[in-house]
């Protein structure tokens, strides 16, 4: 059966706990060296066949969430994966370097493209490589959809010393006020997640099961078994569920019997991948 | 979480002045205390959409909204006989043990008004502001022993010299203002919100010097900062 993951950021384990608990891994909301407050409201929007959101990496910074989400966290008895973010490599590692002795944390996500707050002057591979140094975990590289080439993104990770992909963020959109023609959001643009987002996550996960031989959380706008059927045809050895949580806490019950139903992609079943004929630059 | 998400049968949508009251079934959902809010599946959109619970009769939940965007304007436009997701109930409602209630609101703030007045037992003053006399009209069939004004006359002037426990909804310049004049009142507030639930952490307001999510600190809050 396919795993099903939350979306770094889509949901608080600790105040939803039973979600949490649904799922075969929780992802937390991205750390930081640092407690963050994050951006000013108004964080979101909901525009045509998704959202925006412009959060800002809102965190208590790893030593709080060492000291009192973690606990709590891991009581849950779910696999945890955590998410790391920051402006520099240094960041990085220095959060990775406090994970990496913490048994109770399964996997580490790298956030290297979050669209809501200044990106660190390091490539992703380069970030990557910086975290290998310092742990010894699971690392996954969560990467944008909005490069040239993802694809190569993809190998740059992989050869850096990424265990896995996560595949994908969310894309920068704007929406405006329709009265004042001014950015609904306090920051201007945002995040795009949500029904939009899936076509561009499944091309994404396609390339990328092309170019690397490494497990593949595949997300964006899944929200139905059907839909994560397409991204374990398409590559993906597990898929994450973000947008669909806020509009229904229990999709990852409902998802998960709807695969049952339906019976998950056979491996077999894979599309077969036309390594240049689908990993040239789409526009 | 002690909310729940059912899909509920639409009884209907009936006018209120400029408003709309959106009937719901009950089904197995709890009213929740009075200033707790439900997320409404909106046929078409992407995200729910918060509303307090205006009025719960005896195997109803009622909501009261104005058509103003296509959320809204997609919820009143429902159908009896059509269904939707309906989740909660969700947040922190008003404390109603007090010995004096005053209820105070401006706009579609009197959406919570009329459950709340039902769990006080039916007796409490209430002081309304509206902005046009097609929104006061709501104020008749819902608060009929309210004090109403129209603009250019704000809810603030009928605010009693003689200390009261004030629970206000409204929008955000009338809570500042009521906050500014009676600073222990319970302030329901509102902001753009995605899950309901603090998954999201879009609904952040400023609290004592942080953000904090409004659907899990409130939406009503006393003594904000």
């Amino acid at each position: 059966m396919t795993p099903i993951l939350n979306a770094s950021g889509c949901l608080d384990a600790l105040t939803a706990p039973e979600i949490a608990q649904s799922l075969d891994a929780f992802v937390t909301k991205t750390v930081t060296p640092l407690p963050r407050e994050g951006n000013p409201p108004p964080r979101i929007a909901e525009v045509e066949c998704g959202m925006l959101n412009s959060i800002g990496l809102q965190n208590p910074g790893i030593e709080r969430f060492l000291a009192e989400n973690l606990p709590r966290l891991s009581a849950l008895g779910v696999p945890i994966w955590v998410s790391v973010g920051g402006f520099s490599a240094p960041d990085y590692t220095a959060v990775c370097e406090q994970l990496d002795d913490r048994a109770e944390i399964e996997t580490i996500e790298l956030n290297l493209s979050c669209p809501n707050v200044e990106e660190a002057p390091e490539t992703a591979a380069e970030l990557v490589a910086a975290a290998r140094g310092v742990t010894s975990k699971p690392l996954y590289a969560k990467l944008s959809p909005a490069t040239w080439d993802v694809a190569e993104s993809a190998r740059a990770v992989a050869h850096a010393g990424a265990d896995g992909l996560s595949l994908v963020n969310t894309i920068r959109g704007l929406a405006l006020d329709p009265t004042t023609r001014r950015p609904k959001l306090a920051r201007g643009a945002g995040g795009y997640s949500g029904p939009g987002l899936r076509p561009i996550a499944l091309a994404c996960v396609h390339v990328c099961a092309a170019a690397v031989d490494l497990p593949i959380v595949g997300m964006g706008g899944i929200a139905s078994g059907d839909h994560a059927n397409d991204f374990v045809s398409a590559g993906a050895s597990a898929v994450a569920l973000g947008t669909v949580l806020f509009a229904d806490p229990w999709a990852p019950a409902r998802i998960r019997s709807e695969l049952e139903h339906e019976g998950t992609a056979a491996v077999t079943d894979r599309l077969p991948i036309g390594r240049r004929s689908v990993s040239s630059p789409m526009v | 979480m002690n909310a729940r998400r059912e899909r509920v049968g639409v009884l209907g949508c009936e006018p209120v002045g400029a408003y709309t009251l959106l009937r719901l079934e009950r089904g197995g959902l709890e009213p929740g205390i009075p200033g707790q809010f439900f997320m409404l599946e909106v046929p078409g959109r992407v995200l729910p959409r918060p509303m307090s619970l205006c009025q719960a009769p005896a195997d109803e939940l009622s909501f009261l909204m104005e058509p103003i965007g296509p959320g809204t304007r997609a919820l009143c436009a429902l159908e009896p006989g059509s269904a939707i997701h309906v989740f909660g109930p969700l947040g922190n409602g008003f404390d109603l043990d007090v010995a004096r209630p005053l209820l105070v609101a401006g706009g579609i703030g009197i959406a919570p008004m009329p459950y709340v007045l039902d769990a006080l037992g039916g007796d409490a003053p209430a002081i309304l502001g509206f902005r046009s006399d097609r929104h006061a009209e709501a104020a008749a069939s819902l608060l009929p022993g309210a004090e109403v004004v129209v603009e250019p006359r704000f809810v603030t002037e009928l605010l009693p010299d003689e200390p009261h426990d004030v629970l206000a909804c409204g929008p955000e310049p009338m809570l500042e203002a009521v906050r500014a004049l009676v600073p222990s009142a319970q302030l329901a507030w509102e902001a753009p919100m995605a899950c309901g639930y603090g998954a999201c952490y879009g609904c952040v307001v400023e609290r004592d010097g942080h953000y904090v999510r409004l659907c899990v600190e409130g939406p009503v809050l006393k003594d904000a900062a």
